[in-house]
């Protein structure tokens, strides 16, 4: 299985992956209810509202609120799914997750659209870049950050039947789709190989996968035997994947569209430094905030974009 | 319904242990928890459909939320002496390992506590989605939450009241315990909330006082009364007026014993002005 095998099926947004995953969750299980501030066009909801008006709770702007009626809907057994953009609900609502969700262990689902630097023109007041850590530092939040269209569709079906709390996180922009279509290889927890090779593993999450298979292509052109890796579950993480890994190829690069402090990379690296210590490099932001513009310009611009991981796959092999 | 006098001399009790446990532990929130023991008593004794062999998801019962956590010896003598666990626990409040925490929380699996609260302004947004709830299932009990006066200064109610008015969230009666007292003064000085009714009703509620928010009678009256405006297209809020620290005279003198504990000396005095009716902890 090498990076060179993986081929693109369609581009399609991770978004519309969520909204056609919860039309499914809610078919599936009359449990299932959606709630929106004022966003359900941007969050491809429109067939779950369409089909089961009285489970879709508009919550207007006030996001705040929403997630204080999303706990209180779990006392009596519904399974709540918040959607709204990435900033508006991790760092908007902090203490409300907190307090109301993850402290009172509340099954609730919170769905972001919109993540990152590949939210564009929007610019920096809605690109987060701080989310997976705020919420990977919640006890007993399950954070997921799945890769394409497809994987965003199981995941949020999945997510359903999972007990507890859980932030999903997605994006906006049309991007590679490339995993199974019908789901079958996703499973919570459960790290995802997309190659195998001996020199250097690539950790990667969300769009970034793909960015890393990309680099993988190149790197495998020549000669460098990569492990791509899809942490679509940064918590909790599949520590035994990430050990099994490094253990072969002693040295790693994860590749996340989220600031290196606090995000994928430093969960790799504390699991990494107790157990196997190895070079790492990390791609990401670092420690700013974003701006304006194309996706793949911003991904250039910060150092996000696969040449960055070609590069930095290049200098950790050399490190170790 | 239990009697008036029953009621009463439960009510006694509670203040005891309010006192007794803030005492125990030299830290909590005796003012609060004093000033809204006739009304948590009202409705854990006489007016709420509640089981006391708890489920978290509490179907066919009507819940109480407690919004304002930090009146949580309140919250934890009510539900010990209606039943939700022996009275003895109230001994390990705000001790290590309790399970009666500082302020309220599903974390350590307390029988009658359904969500944390402490940090000020979520309970009625958590309030409204369990009513929410309700009416997905068909169950025709009702909501009961309980807010601070001060605690409305936080924005997410006006959120969630503006929210429950728009869905017709007419399942739903919240009281606000209308002490005009808060840490740092009275609510006049630190931020003053207006024409409370005024604002709820702008709002689209209805609103109902009562005055006399420590007289069992009136309370009893009160929340009858706002049972009967459910079901009616608009969420129901009854504005409590109590007194901070009712109950022991030296307390009832405004905003001071909001969040301190008595000395022996005043723990005596105060126990002295409140029968034993129950038998303590």
């Amino acid at each position: 299985m090498k990076c060179s095998d993986i081929q693109i099926q369609n581009e399609k947004e991770t978004r519309g992956g969520f909204g056609d995953g919860v039309y499914e969750a809610g078919k599936a299980n009359p449990n299932v209810v959606v709630l929106t501030a004022d966003l359900a066009g941007s969050m491809k909801i429109a067939n779950f509202i369409k089909d089961f008006p009285e489970r879709f709770v508009q919550c207007g702007i006030a996001e705040a609120n929403m997630i204080g009626i999303a706990a209180g809907m779990t006392i009596g057994g519904k399974i709540p799914y918040t959607t709204t953009f990435a900033n508006f609900s991790t760092s908007r609502v902090y203490d409300q997750i907190r307090q109301s969700v993850a402290y009172s262990n509340k099954n609730v689902k919170i769905c972001a659209s919109h993540a990152g630097l590949t939210l564009g023109e929007d610019g920096a007041t809605h690109q987060v870049l701080e989310d997976i850590g705020m919420m990977k530092m919640l006890p007993g939040m399950t954070v997921i950050v799945p890769c394409d269209y497809n994987q965003t569709k199981a995941a949020t079906k999945a997510i359903a039947d999972y007990q507890g709390p859980v932030y999903l996180r997605f994006g906006r922009p049309k991007w590679a789709n490339f995993t199974a279509e019908d789901g079958s290889d996703f499973v919570i927890g459960k790290a995802q190989k997309m190659s195998e090779g001996t020199d250097v593993s690539i950790f990667a999450c969300g769009h970034m996968v793909w960015k890393a298979i990309e680099a993988g292509k190149i790197l495998e052109e020549k000669g460098i035997s990569v492990e791509v890796i899809n942490i679509h579950t940064i918590k909790p993480l599949d520590e035994a994947a990430v050990l099994a890994s490094i253990s072969k190829t002693g040295c790693a690069v994860t590749v996340e569209e989220h600031n290196i402090i606090g995000g994928l990379g430093d969960s790799i690296a504390q699991v990494a430094s107790k157990h196997l210590p190895i070079p790492i490099e990390y791609i990401g932001t670092k420690d700013t905030f974003g701006e304006s513009g194309k996706p793949l310009e911003l991904l250039k611009k910060y150092g996000l974009d696969t040449p960055f991981i070609v590069d930095a796959a290049e200098k950790v092999i050399a490190r170790k | 319904m239990a009697d008036i006098n029953s009621l009463k001399e439960t009510a006694s009790q509670v203040r005891r242990d309010i006192v007794r446990m803030v005492h125990a532990v030299q830290s909590g929130h005796p003012g609060g928890s004093l000033g809204c023991t006739d009304y948590l008593v009202a409705l854990y004794f006489s007016e709420m459909n509640h089981n006391t062999k708890f489920s978290m998801d509490g179907f066919g019962e009507d819940l109480f939320f407690l919004s304002n956590g930090h009146i949580s010896p309140l919250m934890y003598s009510v539900l010990a002496r209606v039943g939700y666990f022996e009275a003895k626990e109230l001994n390990t409040f705000r001790k290590l390992n309790t399970r009666l925490q500082g302020h309220p929380t599903t974390h350590e699996g307390l029988p009658g506590i359904r969500i944390s609260s402490g940090s000020l302004g979520q309970g009625m947004s958590v309030a409204i989605g369990a009513a929410l709830t309700k009416k997905l299932n068909n169950d025709n009990n009702l909501i009961f939450s309980l807010h601070g006066d001060g605690e409305l200064q936080e924005g997410q109610n006006w959120e969630a009241i503006m929210f429950a008015a728009h869905k017709k969230v007419d399942n739903l009666i919240a009281a606000v315990d209308y002490n005009g007292q808060q840490i740092d003064g009275s609510t006049e000085t630190v931020m003053s909330l207006g024409n409370l009714r005024a604002k709820f009703e702008a709002f689209g509620w209805e609103v109902l006082d009562v005055e006399k928010g420590n007289n069992m009678e009136d309370i009893i009256a009160g929340i009858r009364k706002a049972k009967t405006l459910t079901s009616n297209g608009k969420p129901v809020c009854i504005l409590l007026k109590t007194k901070m620290g009712k109950g022991i005279d030296f307390m009832e003198v405004g905003h001071e014993w909001h969040g301190i504990a008595p000395n022996d000396e005043q723990l005596a005095n105060a126990l002295s002005q409140l029968p034993e009716t129950l038998g303590d902890y």
